[in-house]
C-alpha cells in the first residue's frame, strides 16, 4: 500500500520549522505532516468528522504558516497599485479585500488579502510562496517603502456557522464581533491580548480570521477551544471545505502559468484598473478581459464515488480538453468534486466530459462554482 | 488458518490454494476515512507485488499491492455501498479481494503477525 497522491505544496524545505503552536497541535492528537516548509496537523479526529464539524459548528484552524506582512512608507499605495491590480482609492480601511501578485507575463505568482491599516497595509499570503513574495516585493517596492514581515505573530482561522457564538464570547472591542460583516474587520482584545480579527475565511462559512502575538497563541488556542462550539481542524479538511467552497489554492489551481482571467478571477482586477491598466502583466490580462481567455478554471461534478485527483486529464470524445488541478470526495455533498481548467469551448456549465483515472472514464459535468453555497454574514 | 502480512501493510488469510487480501488497521488509520475502493475484476491475473486495487481516502489514493501471484477469485462487493468498512473492520469485513495462489512458495518471504507488529512498532 502506499500513496499514489497526497497533500503537498511541492517544496522541498531544507529544515522544516515549527510554528507556535507545534506542540498544542501534537497534544491534542494531530497528525502532523510536512506543509509549506512546516509541520502543521493534517488530521485529528479524521478528515470527514472534522470537515462536516466545522459546516456544522465551528472549527479552528492554525494558519500561521501564512506570511503576515506590513507594508507602509511614502508612496505606499502608488507603490502597491504597481505590483497589485487592486484600486486602493475605493479600499476602506479595515475591510480586507482579495487581490494577486502577478508577474510581468500575467502569470499569478500569489493571491493574497490586503488590508488599509491606519497608516499601512496589512496583507496575507501564502506559506509556501512567502519567501519568494517577500523578495519579490523587496525588489518591486521603492525604498521608501518598507516591508515588516510580522513573523512574531500568529494568525488562527475560526470558521463556521457558530463561530460568530464562540468568539463573540470571549473577544472584545470598540463594538462587539457580531457587529463586523463578511470582509470587514477591527482590533479587539481576547483575554486581554491585542487580536487583529477581520470576518474571513476559506472555507465558504461564516467566521473569522484572528492575528494575535505568537507568545499568546497557545493561550487563545486553548481558549477558543474551550467553547463548546468549536474543535480543532487539521489541513485535511482545510482543502476539502475550501474546495467544496470552489476557493482556489495556491500552487495547485493557481500559477505563474494561470491568468486572472483563466482562473476565473477578474474580481480581482479592480475597476478601474481595467481602463487605466499599470500592473504587472496587464498586456496580456487587458486583452483576455476583451476577447476572453483560451481555457478557464471550472468546478466538475462526478456521479458515484470514485474520485479523481489533480493532474487527471480531461476529456471530450477522445479529445484532451483540460486537466484536473484540485479534486477528491466532497464529505458534505457525498460525491467526487474537481477543479478543472478546460479550453472555453467546453467551459459552459452543463457540458458533460470526461476525467481520465488510470485508465477509466469517469463521466463529469461543468457545474457553478462553490458546489457548497457560501454562507457569509453580510 | 495462517495469516500473513507485508511491509505495505497488506494481509493475507490462505485456506487452502485462495488467499482472502486486505489493509491492516495500521494501514486504515493512516489513510483515514476511505470513501471507495477500485476492486479488481474477478478472473483477472496478478503479480506479486501488482497494484490490482486502489483505495481511495479523502485525501489520497493508495495502490494496495498483491502479496501473491494468482487470479482473482472475487472481490468483496459490500464495499461498492460501504467502502467505509475498510475503516471499521479492516481485518475481517472490510477484505478486499480474494485470489487464487499460482506460487504458495511467495508467502515464505511474508511476515507472521508478531513480526509485522514489531515491524508497525518501529514506523
Amino acid at each position: 500500500m502506499s500513496d499514489v497522491i497526497s497533500i503537498d505544496d511541492g517544496l522541498e524545505p531544507i529544515e522544516t520549522l515549527t510554528l507556535p503552536l507545534d506542540a498544542w497541535h501534537r497534544e491534542r492528537g494531530g497528525r502532523m505532516v510536512e506543509f509549506a516548509g512546516y509541520w502543521m496537523p493534517v488530521q485529528y479526529d479524521g478528515i470527514v468528522a472534522e470537515h462536516l464539524w466545522t459546516r456544522d459548528s465551528a472549527g479552528l484552524f492554525d494558519v500561521s504558516h501564512m506570511g503576515q506582512l506590513y507594508i507602509a512608507g511614502d508612496g505606499v499605495e502608488a507603490a502597491l497599485e504597481a505590483v497589485l491590480p487592486i484600486d486602493l482609492s475605493t479600499l476602506k480601511p479595515y475591510a480586507p479585500r482579495y487581490s494577486l501578485l502577478l508577474s510581468e507575463d500575467g502569470g499569478i505568482l500569489d493571491d493574497l488579502m490586503v488590508t488599509r491599516w491606519e497608516s499601512g497595509f496589512y496583507l496575507v499570503v501564502n506559506g509556501a510562496t512567502k519567501w519568494d513574495d517577500l523578495a519579490h516585493l523587496r525588489e518591486c517596492l521603492p525604498d521608501e517603502v518598507t516591508i515588516t514581515h510580522l513573523e512574531d505573530s500568529a494568525l488562527l482561522a475560526l470558521q463556521g456557522p457558530k463561530a460568530v457564538d464562540a468568539l463573540a464570547r470571549i473577544a472584545q472591542g470598540d463594538v462587539p464581533v457580531t457587529a463586523l460583516t463578511f470582509m470587514k474587520g477591527g482590533t479587539f482584545r481576547i483575554a486581554g491580548i491585542d487580536a487583529w480579527i477581520s470576518r474571513s475565511g476559506y472555507t465558504g462559512e461564516d467566521g473569522f480570521e484572528i492575528s494575535i502575538p505568537a507568545e499568546s497563541a497557545v493561550q487563545i488556542a486553548d481558549l477558543i477551544c474551550q467553547q463548546s462550539e468549536v474543535k480543532p481542524i487539521g489541513l485535511g479538511a482545510r482543502d476539502s471545505l475550501r474546495l467544496e467552497a470552489g476557493l482556489p489554492l495556491y500552487g495547485h489551481d493557481l500559477s505563474p502559468e494561470t491568468s486572472p482571467v483563466e482562473a476565473d478571477l477578474l474580481f480581482a482586477i479592480n475597476k478601474r484598473r481595467h481602463s487605466e491598466g499599470g500592473f504587472p502583466g496587464a498586456g496580456r490580462i487587458l486583452a483576455e478581459i476583451a476577447s476572453g481567455a483560451a481555457r478557464k478554471r471550472v468546478g466538475l461534478a462526478l456521479d458515484g464515488r470514485q474520485a479523481a485527483r489533480e493532474g487527471a486529464e480531461v476529456y471530450h470524445s477522445n479529445q484532451k480538453v483540460g486537466v484536473l488541478t484540485s479534486g477528491g470526495f466532497s464529505p458534505s455533498l457525498s460525491h467526487p468534486i474537481a477543479m478543472a481548467y478546460v479550453d472555453a469551448a467546453h467551459a459552459v456549465p452543463g457540458t458533460t466530459l470526461e476525467i481520465d483515472v488510470r485508465g477509466k472514464r469517469l463521466p463529469a459535468r461543468v457545474v457553478s462554482l462553490p458546489f457548497v453555497p457560501h454562507r457569509y454574514y453580510r | 488458518m495462517p495469516r500473513y502480512f507485508t511491509k505495505d501493510h497488506e494481509w493475507i488469510d490462505v485456506d487452502g490454494g485462495t488467499g482472502t487480501v486486505g489493509i491492516t488497521d495500521y494501514a486504515q488509520g493512516q489513510l483515514g476515512d476511505i470513501t471507495y475502493v477500485d476492486l479488481p475484476a474477478a478472473g483477472s491475473a496478478v503479480k506479486k507485488g501488482d497494484a490490482p486495487c486502489v483505495v481511495d481516502s479523502v485525501k489520497a489514493a493508495s495502490d494496495v499491492y498483491a502479496p501473491v501471484s494468482g487470479t482473482i477469485e472475487s472481490s468483496n462487493e459490500a464495499l461498492e455501498a460501504e467502502p467505509e468498512l475498510v475503516n471499521t473492520d479492516p481485518e475481517a469485513g472490510g477484505w478486499l479481494f480474494r485470489v487464487a495462489l499460482s506460487d504458495p512458495s511467495e508467502l515464505d518471504g511474508l511476515m507472521d503477525e508478531a513480526a509485522y507488529q514489531a515491524y508497525v512498532a518501529e514506523l
